[in-house]
């Protein structure tokens, strides 16, 4: 056995025991931070999982959107809102646990049977290697361009939505008066809604 | 036409000299001794891994020398004078006065993310000098995906932030962390759409295929007249991803103490300084090698050994060839170091309003206009912007 060969089997084992000990850390462990940090850690060992199968763009796209954009927008949402608070006790904990530690178990024995009866076709096509970035390009101009531009509508509703839920002052109408306040999407000096029309104007409040 | 545009792209344009090979010559010469191909490839292996990490550390106290030095002028001071010939041996002992202070953990502080966060902020950057070419054979690695590699890898440092910031326990450290996270990931979307131009001229994302493009009328076909927009676009993320002034946010000092790095000290506020500098001697690298032409010398190389009527294949040629190849890539990202000192002596603080502003509804639309006239220009003259 060669040294590429045995380096190649060492960073296999590695990568998949970080894989597996740190998605069941993700689960399990109780702090929501250090769940958050593991998941970081899991999208990078999938990422070198897919260095290891000669797909160094994809292993480049993985770490930039999951670990770059996804999970530092999860940490960011957990960090600004993380208020101490205890949490209301929910009855029938334990019942709930038992039944999804079952569902996950089903889950992963279909997931193993297919994983045995299937045919694989040993060894598999040839890697592409560097090629691979030009193949991927092409692919999504021609025959999955539909898919490709359905997804990035997807992400363009998402987009409106979060702004829409972010901005709420859109459809809110004057607590005093009653009348539709400040409708349009364009930032302009926001008249604030919790003051009358007629008292004197905030200088200094008005601007955030 | 599509498929054969973005296949053209593999294959190496003609006549570019095959210039300096150190991993080849290296073998060689261990064969000579009597070793085998296999042992010599195994002793070569650690090599340009040392080699990245000296010169990184080299880069970082050269530009703690120059930030030093230029400051003091800035300010009609004299700057470090004793340590050494005009102190340049100052970095040095900031470094040693570093390894030798007492590392301290905060009591309520989450000890084991508080130790993990400054290794994951200089680790991606360290790891990123690999797509930095120097010569045409003269980097650690040519992926193909090279420049993509370096975006992708700069993605990782907010995560390390993040980490320092919750851990230290300390609302200014969460500030400066979540106002570094914020800013890392409003500026790297226009730096990748201004890379994206340059990569959609040059027909790949090697960084190797990039300078080799701008190569063939010296500082002529350098991108910086073709792209323009990009590089100033380029510059100014460059130096928001590296929280240098004008947008150093995170660590704001009169606001902040010192944001994410406030409860650090001894070696774990090094690394934290090591990653900043590394950071900045590594985007000014990027810049010399996207937009001035990498090791390219402002008259090219072959013109000069036609002028004289040597070879440019002969072995002293090809050695001095490198030498000027990696000298000027080195001068051109130290003259934006020198740039990027001045304007953080000159210029005052951005506020965070300003800072997205800028960003999201400045940057981006105009990096997403410049990207599409590239590509106008593209389809045009495809002679020129590389068809």
């Amino acid at each position: 056995m060669s040294i590429a060969s045995t380096t190649q089997q060492i960073c296999f084992l590695v990568l998949s025991a970080t894989t597996v000990v740190g998605s069941l850390g993700v689960v399990l462990l109780p702090n929501i931070v250090y769940s958050a940090f593991l998941l970081g850690g899991v999208f990078l060992s999938v990422a070198g999982l897919y260095l290891l199968l000669n797909a160094s763009f994809v292993a480049a796209a993985q770490i930039l959107v999951y670990v770059g954009a996804v999970n530092v927008l999860i940490l960011f949402a957990i960090m600004l809102v993380n208020k101490q608070e205890t949490l209301a006790a929910i009855p029938g904990l334990l019942v709930r646990r038992l039944l999804s530690g079952a569902v996950c178990a089903g889950l992963f024995a279909l997931l193993l049977r297919v994983a045995f009866t299937t045919n694989w076709a040993l060894p598999g096509p040839p890697p592409v290697g560097e090629e691979a970035t030009i193949r991927i390009g092409e692919h999504l101009f021609t025959d999955y361009l539909l898919p490709f531009e359905l997804a990035s509508v997807l992400l363009l509703m998402a987009m409106i939505g979060a702004i829409v839920l972010a901005r709420r002052d859109v459809f809110s109408t004057d607590v005093i008066t009653g009348e539709p306040a400040d409708q349009g999407l364009i930032e302009k000096d926001r008249t604030p809604l919790l003051i009358e029309k007629s008292a004197p104007a905030p200088t200094l409040l008005s601007k955030p | 036409m599509l498929s054969t545009g973005l296949l053209g792209a593999t294959v190496t344009p003609p006549g570019t000299p095959p210039g300096l090979d150190l991993q080849s010559s290296f073998i060689d010469l261990a064969q000579a001794m009597g070793l085998t191909a296999g042992a010599a490839r195994l002793l070569w292996l650690p090599l340009p891994m040392v080699l990245v990490l000296v010169g990184a550390v080299v880069g970082v106290l050269v530009s703690v020398w120059l930030e030093r030095k230029i400051s003091a002028a800035v300010q009609q001071r004299i700057g470090p004078e004793y340590a050494g010939a005009l102190g340049v041996l100052q970095p040095l002992a900031d470094g040693l006065k570093l390894v030798f202070k007492e590392d301290i953990i905060p009591a309520r502080a989450d000890s084991v993310l508080f130790s993990l966060g400054p290794v994951l902020v200089v680790v991606p950057v360290i790891l990123s000098w690999l797509v930095v070419p120097f010569g045409q054979n003269l980097l650690i690695s040519n992926v193909g995906v090279g420049i993509f590699l370096w975006i992708a890898l700069s993605s990782i440092q907010p995560i390390g932030l993040l980490m320092s910031g919750y851990s230290s326990n300390n609302k200014y450290s969460l500030l400066g962390g979540l106002r570094a996270a914020a800013q890392s990931i409003s500026y790297e979307i226009p730096l990748a759409l201004a890379v994206l131009a340059v990569v959609m001229m040059s027909n790949s994302l090697s960084t190797v295929d990039i300078v080799a493009q701008q190569t063939g009328a010296g500082i002529l076909s350098w991108n910086i007249w073709r792209q323009p927009v990009g590089f100033v676009i380029f510059w100014i993320c460059a130096l928001a991803e590296c929280e240098r002034l004008p947008f150093d946010l995170p660590e704001a000092e009169e606001e902040l103490v010192a944001g994410y790095q406030t409860e650090y000290s001894g070696m774990k506020f090094a690394l934290f300084y090591l990653g900043s500098y590394i950071n900045l001697v590594l985007s000014a690298l990027l810049v010399s090698v996207l937009y001035l032409g990498g090791w390219s010398f402002p008259v090219p190389v072959e013109w000069i050994t036609g002028w004289l009527g040597v070879s440019p294949d002969a072995p002293l040629v090809q050695v001095i060839t490198g030498s000027i190849g990696i000298v000027s890539t080195i001068l051109k990202a130290y003259l934006l170091v020198f740039f990027a000192i001045l304007l953080r002596w000159t210029t005052p603080r951005v506020r965070i309003d300003q800072l997205l502003d800028l960003g999201w509804k400045f940057l981006l639309p105009i990096a997403l206009v410049n990207l599409l006239v590239t590509a106008g220009l593209k389809l045009a003259f495809p002679v020129a912007f590389g068809g």
